[in-house]
């Protein structure tokens, strides 16, 4: 049971508590539950500013996760003015969020130590806490950036453009010769202003929204919407539904950690996994396009539910097809372990200490590579995940071989856990049809995507409609780990280190 | 006179086929049927009905190293000699012109890359030289092993071509160590796995592509065509040293020297199908290997 602190709510993941619940503290007060609470071993989920009605004055929500107690906590408070102090000196884990806060609400994080905006976007409210000119356009990653001084440190920027199809980001790195000595990344440039489009949602656009948050996570964020939908209607969904939910996520897993393996191979330049894992990939996504029509799961994932049903010859299809790529996923991954030249690659690249892991609130497998038991399926678990439990698979070296080699398990145990699903699918409805929304509630919804931890917070107004819907894509909280793991590696390693992350950017730029 | 009319219809026609030898045989262990044998002459061809983007930072140095690099590697194409027939050019010492010609063709290439004043090219650049510093000395060592051996100061000789008996006996053992060293070099000079990885996009892993990155069109074709023939080239000086035994008929050798060239474009297809690359800061033990294969083997010839 959740062990919640004074003044902070429980609520359960996939719940919605009223809002009044939610005892206003102190400012002081506030940061220090959340002290106390990470202190205890406890991660900031999400930490969110809101409008209160009141000219000048933004209301701050966190929402952390006690994973020993699975269970989750909200608090809430109301800063006033211009500024408050920031909390970032004494805990490391919320320095993006007090930015988002700053740039989105326009108050100052004062005495943040690195105060720079985050996606490069106008405020919601008109202040700007950089006091930058209103006419003038924002432009993503202008500004200044950490220097490295001496005669022999050299910069090398990297993008926003890049040489490969990816999305635009910029990299900057301070270099003494082939060592890089920091990297400081800049986004912004996928920032499509997803959260301001859901506000007064629920629409008919809102689905979508979710679905194209990032990309290759649609089902993650879409279950993520659906529940909170659920939980505000107080909707039961049918269990054949939840079923099916967890095998597309499962699915969506698979397909990606199975790219990213071939992805890692190919960045070594070791051909045979990457020619093979690229093929088995597309595979992978045509299961889920067997289920929905869309290879990465659009319109499969309903509130209420799910948007497709499936039958007897459909399942018995998938089994067969999974069973033969179960084998094929497997002789070409293990080539990877097999070879010494790709483990003197993956060895000891990008290593990630357990402490920074925690330190910064990373998530996922990423947090996992680095011998950390966190596993939303496991800690906060929801849907199928409360009835079926999946083994959580870490690592502990924290280097690229761990990311990729926990990458391996997990595609092991959600084939299991598909293959097993998929032959006790529960009879029934697929589609329950959400009611109205319920007035000022807060929920909270949190699945592991295959990236990590995605989570959506949101409120809703008196009249049912959301007042605020926060996402925080598991990037939000990884793209500090990436560049911690750079730190004192070769740049030449950096491609690696960055594909064994594999981070979203329209995920973090919303 | 008709040799030497073979030997440039092959300098200049035969070395992108290597390219897309090299690239099927990637292809096919990699389980994909890959693109066809002769793309890489029609991106070359492409490349030079294209329009060129040249950066207002840029000089004279910028346009002229492609140019330069073509014909150091064209004329140290005319140095050496294919298979079993004599290179149209010989004279005393001419190895240290053939290693130097590739110098020059480096010394442009770098300065081109710096000319640029990019970011990624600089480091290209420093790679680029860093390592070269390293195989020069394995290529020199071989080459004394071959001058040692042969008794003769010029390519021709040293690699035994023109029906001159083959090497004295006892000289296998260093033979052998030479062609690996050699191997390395030419893996190594040519931008290959596992020192460097052609196939890449990632500017920030590469050694050569990376320093070419702002070059495009006609000069991009001259370029990609100048590090096929430098492929041929030095592929050529491996095969002379691995296959001393050749010949027993003129007009046989021609079609022994191609399918051993073929071969060793396989060869090194395979190997980029099964190693990763190396991780950049072990790139310099595998040159100092190679300048220990090369001189050991001269070790055992002088003690």
């Amino acid at each position: 049971m959740t062990r919640a602190r004074a003044g902070l709510a429980p609520i359960h993941n996939g719940n919605s508590i009223r809002l009044e619940t939610i005892p206003t503290l102190g400012f002081g007060d506030f940061q220090d539950a959340i002290l106390a609470a990470v202190g205890g071993g406890q991660r900031v989920c999400a930490l969110f500013g809101a409008g209160t009605g009141k000219p000048d004055t933004t209301a701050l929500y966190v929402v952390l996760a006690d994973d020993a107690g699975n269970g989750l906590a909200a608090g809430r408070t109301e800063v006033a003015g211009s500024g408050f102090p920031s909390l970032t000196p004494r805990c490391p884990s919320v320095h993006l969020f007090e930015r988002e806060i700053a740039e989105q609400f326009g108050i100052r994080a004062v005495g943040h130590p690195w105060f720079k905006p985050v996606r490069y976007s106008r405020s919601w409210t008109g202040r700007d806490a950089w006091d930058r000119p209103l006419p003038e356009a924002i432009l993503p990653a202008v500004g200044d950036f950490y220097r490295v001084e001496g005669e022999q440190v050299h910069e090398v920027a990297v993008g926003p453009v890049h040489a490969g199809v990816i999305e635009p980001g910029h990299f900057r790195f301070q270099c003494h010769g082939e060592k890089v000595f920091h990297l400081e990344i800049a986004l912004g440039y996928q920032h499509r202003g997803i959260e301001e489009a859901m506000e007064r949602g629920p629409t008919a656009r809102s689905i979508h929204y979710m679905e194209t948050a990032a990309g290759d996570t649609t089902i993650g964020h879409a279950t993520c919407y659906a529940q909170i939908v659920e939980a505000f209607s107080l909707t039961q969904k049918p269990a054949r539904a939840q079923v099916l939910r967890g095998v597309a996520l499962e699915l969506e897993r698979v397909a990606n950690h199975v790219g990213d393996l071939g992805a890692l191979s190919g960045d070594v330049g070791f051909l045979p996994t990457a020619s093979f894992c690229g093929r088995i990939r597309g595979d992978f996504l045509n299961l889920t396009s067997l289920l929905c029509g869309n290879r990465f799961g659009r319109g499969f994932i309903r509130p209420g539910g799910v948007g497709f049903d499936v039958d007897r010859p459909l399942t018995d299809e998938l089994s067969r097809r999974l069973h033969a790529l179960e084998r094929e996923t497997a002789d070409s991954i293990n080539l990877l372990w097999d070879n010494q030249s790709v483990m003197a690659r993956f060895e000891d690249t990008g290593p990630l200490s357990g402490e920074t892991v925690v330190a910064l609130g990373i998530v996922g497998p990423a947090a996992r590579a680095s011998g950390l038991m966190r596993d939303t399926r496991y800690d906060q678990p929801s849907g199928i995940y409360r009835f079926f439990q999946i083994p959580v698979s870490t690592c502990d070296s924290g280097d690229v071989f761990a990311r990729a080699y926990v990458r391996w398990m997990e595609i092991q145990q959600s084939i299991a856990f598909i293959r097993s699903q998929l032959a006790n699918l529960p009879p029934g409805e697929t589609c329950a049809v959400p009611g109205a929304l319920e007035p000022e509630r807060l929920a909270v919804a949190i699945n592991e995507g295959w990236r990590g931890e995605v989570c959506h917070v949101a409120i809703t107004d008196k009249s049912g409609r959301f007042a605020r819907y926060k996402i925080v894509d598991p990037s939000f909280h990884n793209w500090s780990g990436l560049a911690q793991a750079l730190r004192d590696q070769e740049i030449s390693d950096f491609p690696l280190c960055n594909k064994s992350f594999n981070l979203s950017y329209c995920g973090h730029d919303l | 006179m008709t040799d030497i009319v073979v030997h440039l219809a092959l300098l200049l026609v035969f070395p992108p086929l290597l390219l897309g030898v090299i690239n099927k045989t990637k292809a096919r262990w990699a389980g994909r049927v890959g693109a066809p044998f002769f793309q890489p002459y029609y991106d070359i061809l492409k490349l030079l009905r294209k329009g060129m983007v040249l950066s207002t930072t840029t000089t004279w140095v910028f346009r002229a190293a492609p140019i330069i690099t073509l014909s150091s590697v064209l004329a140290a194409g005319v140095l050496v000699p294919f298979g079993n027939s004599p290179a149209p050019v010989a004279f005393t010492g001419d190895f240290l012109l053939f290693a130097y010609l590739f110098g020059l063709a480096r010394f442009f290439t770098t300065s081109a890359a710096l000319d640029t004043g990019s970011a990624f090219e600089g480091m290209g650049a420093a790679r680029e030289v860093t390592f070269a510093a390293l195989t020069e000395p394995a290529m020199f060592f071989a080459f004394l092993v071959l001058a040692k051996l042969s008794g003769s100061l010029s390519l021709g000789g040293m690699l035994h071509s023109g029906g001159a008996s083959a090497y004295p006996a006892g000289s296998v053992a260093p033979l052998v160590l030479t062609v690996l060293g050699l191997f390395i070099v030419l893996l190594a000079e040519n931008s290959r796995i596992p020192v460097d990885d052609p196939a890449t996009h990632l500017e920030l892993t590469m050694i050569h592509e990376v320093m070419v990155l702002d070059h495009s069109g006609p000069l991009f074709g001259i370029i990609e065509y100048s590090s096929a023939l430098k492929l041929f080239v030095m592929g050529s000086v491996l095969l002379g040293v691995a296959t001393p035994w050749f010949s027993w008929n003129g007009w046989l050798d021609w079609p022994v020297f191609i399918s051993g060239m073929l071969g060793l474009a396989v060869v090194v297809g395979t190997i980029e199908s099964i190693m990763a690359r190396l991780r950049m800061p072990r790139v310099p033990s595998l040159l100092i290997a190679a300048i220990l294969l090369c001189g050991s083997a001269f070790v055992m010839l002088v003690r």
